[in-house]
């Protein structure tokens, strides 16, 4: 460990390439901490939305009028907004209108800190898309099938989770693939709210080593790897939900 | 395939152009060009904000004009953040950066740092006065509100170990100490004097409650290759005159910047009458 912080420092001395998060155990730190809060915050976000898409999405079938116009509200107000604007909106305008907490040294602060609309905020944000994927699905089922499990006894509900949702969430996985890759993306909006992740980390370390060169390639290669290990776990998943015969 | 090969021969010759500019002497280009291109803030009152007409005006926009009419050319003020200046610098999109700088090692490894410095700035926070806050180590495990790329973040958080939050310009950070998410804003203490002592009644309750530490100088800034260049040394000779003159003790006062010990101190040492 010694050897490699060593080798990081020669190479900063010698060649100009100031890779402090190598060497230095504060910036280390700070890197180390953005890796975990973006991965915390995808994950959680992702976990979210594929939530509330699914809920979303059959609300959308609904009978009740009010219900579907209510998701059609949900989803063209967050699909129509940049993700950026609704989280300074959230931040800076909604949270100061809640009720407030202790902080525990005898004042007060908002219920919600900043991750927390960050996780609001960006759930939000995907689910509105992963309804309209979902809806995407569900609509490719072809009717004879609804009605075949209808014939069958299916209630609305069973029919939906046994037979409706698993066909339209093979026909939608690369949609969904698509958006949650996105939303993984997304989360370096963060930085505009001070959530520690690692376009955050990053610039707190290059606005002060100034090394912004090295710091945006560390950052580049490091979302390519988190992502590509996203995408390696949506491709997995897809194959085991492959239905001999059934879409491509 | 033609056409292609047309465009790569533009590009190159583009390129190539740049390159031959950047390795010309800067004053002779700034000359030629007729007009200087500074980096300044835009908000960090008073030293370079927005007037209600949407210019950027301030103390050290008042540098800046001084500067150009002395070379004889205009002034082209491009707004930069502490996270950008430097690159902003070294990328030759702007000749010079005058904008609150803290003159630091680290940083005189990479920009040219012009002395006698114009300046010099101190830590303090701007708190809420229901927040109590009677010393620095009263900060520990609290949320602070700081702005990117100022040098006193990483000195405060490893001193006293607060739980920073840092946002990417002074409007975002007091608007979030605004709303209750952080118990205090770190910054320059002339920045919260001049908050303070603005009038808004919206700092009525706040207040700076510490003492002032770390006191720093600021320098204006240019590329380490024009530091002996005829442009640095211009600059230099500039920036005697103006500790000489008294024009920096002048323009604190008119700008109701608090006086500054560093410049009275530079006044007299530089034989100023």
């Amino acid at each position: 460990m010694q050897g490699m912080a060593d080798f990081f420092r020669w190479l900063a001395d010698a060649h100009h390439i100031n890779l402090t998060i190598f060497y230095d155990s504060v910036d280390q730190k700070r890197f180390l901490l953005g890796l975990y809060t973006t991965i915390w915050l995808s994950a959680v976000c992702i976990v979210m939305s594929i939530l509330l898409g699914l809920v979303g999405a059959a609300m959308q079938g609904a009978r009740s009028r009010i219900v579907r116009a209510g998701v059609q509200g949900f989803v063209q107000f967050f699909r129509n907004t940049p993700p950026l604007v609704q989280l300074a909106f959230f931040y800076f305008a909604v949270s100061t209108l809640l009720p407030t907490v202790s902080d525990g040294h005898g004042g007060r602060m908002p219920m919600i800190n900043n991750t927390g609309w960050a996780v609001i905020s960006f759930s939000l944000f995907a689910a509105a898309f992963n309804i309209e994927i979902f809806r995407s699905g569900i609509e490719a089922v072809p009717r004879s099938t609804v009605e075949a499990a209808e014939a069958l006894g299916y209630s609305r509900t069973k029919a939906y989770v046994y037979v409706i949702l698993p066909l339209a969430f093979r026909v939608c996985f690369p949609a969904l693939g698509n958006n949650l890759v996105n939303l993984v993306k997304t989360t370096t909006l963060a930085y505009a709210i001070g959530v520690p992740e690692l376009l955050y980390a990053a610039a707190q370390i290059w606005s002060e080593v100034l090394n912004v060169r090295e710091m945006m390639w560390v950052l580049l290669i490091t979302y390519i790897v988190i992502l590509a290990a996203l995408v390696f776990v949506l491709d997995r998943w897809e194959r085991a939900l492959r239905i001999p015969g059934y879409s491509a | 395939m033609k056409r292609i090969s047309t465009y790569l021969m533009i590009a190159i010759g583009l390129l190539a152009s740049i390159t031959v500019a950047a390795a010309q002497d800067t004053l002779a280009q700034i000359k030629q060009r007729g007009t200087i291109i500074v980096g300044v803030k835009n908000d960090y009152k008073p030293w370079g904000f927005l007037d209600p007409s949407g210019k950027i005006v301030g103390m050290e926009t008042d540098l800046v004009n001084d500067i150009a009419n002395r070379i004889g050319v205009k002034a082209e003020l491009v707004p930069v953040t502490a996270a950008n200046r430097m690159e902003f610098l070294q990328q030759g999109r702007i000749d010079l950066v005058v904008a609150t700088m803290g003159d630091t090692e680290a940083r005189r490894k990479v920009v040219g740092m012009i002395e006698p410095n114009y300046y010099a700035g101190a830590t303090n926070v701007l708190a809420p006065k229901s927040a109590n806050l009677k010393k620095w180590e009263d900060l520990k495990d609290r949320k602070v509100c700081a702005v990117q790329g100022a040098y006193y973040n990483r000195r405060v958080s490893q001193l006293y170990s607060p739980e920073m939050v840092v946002f990417p310009s002074v409007p975002d950070a007091l608007n979030a100490l605004q709303g209750g998410n952080c118990v205090a804003f770190l910054f320059d203490d002339t920045l919260i004097v001049s908050t303070l002592a603005g009038g808004d009644s919206k700092w009525a309750n706040y207040e700076m409650p510490l003492v002032s530490e770390d006191p720093q100088l600021w320098a204006m800034g240019v590329r380490l290759s024009d530091l002996d260049s005829p442009f640095g040394k211009l600059l230099k000779d500039i920036s005697v005159e103006w500790h000489k003159s008294g024009k920096l003790i002048e323009l604190e006062k008119k700008w109701g910047i608090k006086s500054s010990p560093y410049l009275q101190e530079e006044h007299k040492k530089l034989g100023g009458s």
